[in-house]
């Protein structure tokens, strides 16, 4: 144990032991557990309202665990940037949020944008210098938005943005890249181009990523392991490993089919009976009992998931019925 | 060419020791005003900004009736203003709008009831124009000092935190990961709004001082793009519109009614609506329509200028695809 | 307290109360704020110019306000909601000072528009501004399910064809309207504490429109009539209480809405988590 009290990582960057996380006020992930080493591409994957977004901004610091530890020990930094708010020595993280809605009249041209990757926790005022600006123009190339370095942030396109906020994350060298959902708005081609992109990123400059997303398809190529978190809990493993049908039946509590369909991954509710553990109020499990679970692969969420509140809660609405007579789910 | 320049240039304007302490003061207002006003107008605080101004109007008219200088009256509302809306900050925009809205109300009230009083028992009528449409011509030399500190003072804030503020203004998350104290950073900078306010409340009035925040710098968003570029020239077009705004005031003196002048507060907000106006001129190549493009479709940098706002509720960026 | 010349004040402001709480009720739902302050100032500088002129006060009113809310339209679909707002107010304002400043005017007319003389209703005032009301209304009325659609759910509107852009311009207009009727009355600086607080606090005791429509009005009346009462007895300012009386509306209504979530969040906790 180091003098935080934690255990020594070794050369882990970042690990997580039965963590269990809250969303206004109710639990909806619990027992997590996973490691990430330098380097290594995960995938956090679950239907919408899983909790993937929140278990993020718990490894970040934004909000604290419900229970269980998030150990980032490793290598130490000198730069006081990014070190998931927990006031240690940890990795430098960079983050890229879902979705900025960015205001047109934002005053920050892409380079701008870039540029406080470096240095926007910082007070005061730096006057430009050569080597910065070719900081900023290497990290822009990097990710292959140099065409337009010089326009307003507000003016690009999704795919775009993205991009430019891959930059911004990664010009301050860090450890562990962290997305959330970057491929929920973009297009089959520019989502490809965006995975492409981070996997080259990430054996290149030897960063970690940790990617969400509720449609893995795009990510199996790159992905050493995948977390899969449903009906709150987690599946950590390499893709096969986690991709199966017994595995995510036990998971999401009753039986789903994991299909692969011209080299595509559906995971849809199937007949059948039951597997393993997941009746009605057995204990940490929320209420998903007979919800229709269809977890496909290359369609549109809208196309059935679970039933969920706007605040991403499960069970909700959703009526308690017996396992057993099987409910038909769609296939999407 | 002598003869033009007596024309605009009245006899004794530049000898006139009002007119010189009104220079100084606002060019420090205007110059403050336009570097906070960009950051007020993209974090979307200009109803923020305007009801400080008002409720301060509560302080200056609190002021004037307990026979105090109108100033610090109207600092000591708006930073208590600025500290209250901070404490009970809404997150929802709409939530916070409301609320502002309604410490507006009450202050507003409170101002009525001040005016009426200090009305009553001195026998100064005049105060409620002064106090809402400024005095920079009667402003005492010895608050000259303390209003260019004041004002100096919170420009240099704003500019210490500028990067901090940019940041967590694109992304609050993204500036709280990066150990941004986000919301000790939105304060300082709403304290710093509520002294830029006060100041220009003295200047052109509680009524009016929101021109001088949102003009300049919402003419700098539309013709300049990096964040530095905003700012100097926010600072800039506030500080042509005073001065402007000074120099005819005086010469008004000479236009009809006679012997009156027209308030300086007037050609001050004129000239800023005129700057912003212009700005809608188009320079360069016109932008082609609202902000969506295809990926990978882009035909390059956007010319300076040529920046189109999309439809109001659209929020810009969203992929088509 | 009810003799001839205290009726017009009653009449007047009841009709101003009842105006108030419809018109805010929309103004709250739709985040108009600003808006419904930035209307009845731009609607000052008219009474100012009218003064000035020696025109109907009404007329320059009404006048001012149609352009104050058309050049917020106008702008609006160029610039942020937000910035037009400021920037149409301060154009209107600006000019309200130059003709207060050149005229001759004295403070007691700066303070009146600013801050409502209720008391000095005339009786041939009093036919149209309650004209004007009765305008108001019919106006809501015609306009209130597209109005209702469009403020909660614009997306949906839009597919309905009814255009956010008609829509925000009608309401716009209602605003001005509104504010003709209420600035000789409350004041320009105040008719919109009695369109944000009361609507603003009904909201927080009811979801539904119409009860909540219902209840704004009231609580509007409450605040004019209690605010007339004592303003008539101590001689203060009418529009000092109705400032403090819309803020604590506002005040009462979200603390019932605390209230209420602090037993929702407790109720849930007590209830065992499984379906």
């Amino acid at each position: 144990m180091d003098q935080h009290g934690h255990g020594h990582l070794g050369d882990e960057l970042l690990r997580l032991s039965e963590v269990s996380v809250r969303l206004a006020g109710r639990e909806i992930l619990h027992g997590v557990s996973f490691t990430i080493r330098p380097g290594e591409f995960t995938g956090l994957i679950g239907p919408n309202g899983a909790g993937k977004t929140t278990l993020l901004r718990v490894i970040l610091g934004l909000q604290p665990a419900a229970s269980g530890t998030v150990d980032a020990g490793g290598p130490l930094r000198t730069s006081r940037a990014g070190r998931a708010g927990r006031g240690g020595r940890g990795p430098l993280i960079g983050y890229v949020p879902q979705k900025l809605m960015i205001d047109p009249d934002m005053p920050l041209r892409v380079r701008d944008v870039v540029a406080l990757g470096l240095d926007g926790h910082k007070l005061g005022f730096r006057f430009p210098s050569r080597a910065r600006r070719d900081l900023v123009s290497q990290a822009l190339r990097d990710v292959g938005a140099h065409r337009y370095a010089d326009a307003r942030i507000g003016d690009l396109s999704g795919g775009e943005q993205q991009r430019v906020l891959i930059a911004h994350a990664l010009i301050s060298r860090p450890h562990l890249l962290l997305l959330d959902e970057p491929l929920a708005s973009l297009d089959m081609p520019s989502a490809q181009g965006i995975v492409t992109l981070l996997a080259r990123l990430a054996r290149e400059q030897r960063v970690a990523v940790l990617v969400s997303a509720h449609d893995m398809n795009p990510l199996v190529p790159v992905m050493d392991r995948i977390v899969y978190v449903a009906a709150g809990r987690a599946a950590v493993g390499s893709c096969e490993e986690v991709v199966r049908t017994d595995v995510l039946s036990r998971l999401y509590g009753h039986h789903v089919d994991v299909l692969r369909v011209h080299g595509r991954i559906l995971v849809v509710a199937g007949t059948g009976t039951g597997t393993g553990a997941g009746s009605p109020g057995e204990p940490g499990v929320p209420g998903v009992t007979g919800a229709v679970a269809v977890h496909a692969g290359t369609v549109p969420d809208e196309a059935g998931h679970l039933a969920t509140d706007e605040a991403g809660h499960l069970g909700e609405d959703a009526s308690p019925e017996p396992l057993g007579p099987a409910r038909r789910g769609g296939v999407a | 060419m002598g003869h033009v320049l007596s024309y605009v240039f009245a006899p004794g304007l530049l000898g006139s020791g009002p007119v010189r302490a009104a220079a100084l003061v606002g060019a420090v207002v205007a110059i403050t005003s336009g570097v906070v006003g960009v950051f007020t107008v993209t974090r979307g605080q200009s109803f923020a900004g305007h009801s400080l101004a008002d409720v301060s109007t509560a302080g200056g008219s609190g002021a004037f009736l307990a026979g105090l200088s109108q100033f610090w009256g109207f600092l000591a509302f708006g930073v208590g203003a600025a500290a209250f809306m901070e404490l009970t900050g809404v997150q929802r925009r709409r939530g916070r709008d409301v609320a502002t809205g309604v410490v507006l109300g009450a202050a507003l009230g409170a101002a009525a009831l001040f005016l009426y009083l200090g009305a009553e028992t001195t026998s100064r009528s005049g105060a409620s124009f002064t106090v809402l449409f400024g005095s920079i011509f009667v402003i005492s030399p010895a608050t000259v000092p303390a209003l260019v500190a004041c004002g100096l003072l919170a420009l240099l804030t704003v500019v210490a935190l500028s990067r901090m503020l940019l940041l967590s203004t694109l992304s609050a998350d993204i500036a709280a990961a990066r150990g941004v104290p986000v919301r000790a950073v939105g304060a300082a900078y709403l304290m710093a709004l509520a002294v830029a306010v006060s100041l220009s409340a003295v200047v052109i009035g509680a009524v009016l001082s929101t021109a001088l925040l949102i003009g300049p710098a919402a003419t700098a968003l539309r013709v300049a793009k990096s964040p530095g570029r905003a700012m100097v020239t926010a600072a800039l077009t506030g500080l042509a519109a005073t001065w402007a705004g000074i120099v005819l005031a005086y010469d008004s003196y000479y236009w009809p009614p006679r012997g009156h002048g027209w308030p300086v507060s007037f050609f001050v907000v004129a000239l800023v609506v005129t700057f912003y106006l212009l700005s809608y001129v188009p320079r360069g190549r016109a932008g082609s329509g609202p902000g969506r493009r295809r990926d990978g479709a882009r035909e390059g940098p956007a010319a300076p200028g040529g920046h189109r706002f999309p439809a109001a509720g659209a929020p810009a960026g969203r992929d088509t695809g | 307290m009810f003799t001839g010349l205290m009726m017009n004040t009653w009449i007047t402001a009841t009709v101003v109360a009842v105006i108030a709480g419809v018109v805010g009720f929309f103004a709250v739902l739709r985040g108009s704020t600003f808006a419904a302050h930035a209307v009845p100032n731009g609607a000052f500088a008219g009474a100012a110019g009218a003064n000035l002129l020696g025109v109907n006060v009404i007329a320059g009113l009404a006048a001012f306000a149609v352009a104050g809310a058309l050049a917020i339209g106008a702008l609006g679909r160029r610039a942020r909601h937000d910035v037009a707002t400021a920037l149409a107010l301060v154009m209107m304002l600006g000019l309200g000072a130059l003709f207060v400043g050149v005229s001759s005017a004295y403070a007691a007319e700066t303070y009146s528009l600013l801050f409502g003389e209720v008391f000095g209703v005339a009786s041939t005032e009093v036919l149209p501004i309650a004209g004007l009301g009765a305008a108001c209304i019919t106006a809501v009325a015609i306009l209130f399910r597209p109005l209702m659609l469009s403020s909660a759910m614009p997306e949906v509107a839009e597919a309905r064809g009814v255009r956010s852009g008609v829509m925000e311009i009608c309401f716009l207009l209602v605003l001005a309207m509104t504010a003709t009727m209420t600035v000789p009355v409350v004041g320009a600086l105040l008719m919109f504490s009695l369109m944000i607080g009361p609507p603003a606090a009904a909201r927080s005791f009811t979801a539904r429109p119409g009860f909540a429509m219902a209840l704004s009005v009231c609580f509007a009346l409450v605040t004019v009539w209690t605010g007339i009462a004592v303003a008539q007895a101590t001689s203060w300012p009418l529009g000092f209480f109705v400032g403090v009386m819309g803020a604590a509306f506002y005040l009462a209504g979200r603390g019932w809405a605390a209230w209420r979530r602090t037993r929702a969040v407790r109720h849930a906790a007590g209830v065992p988590s499984a379906a």
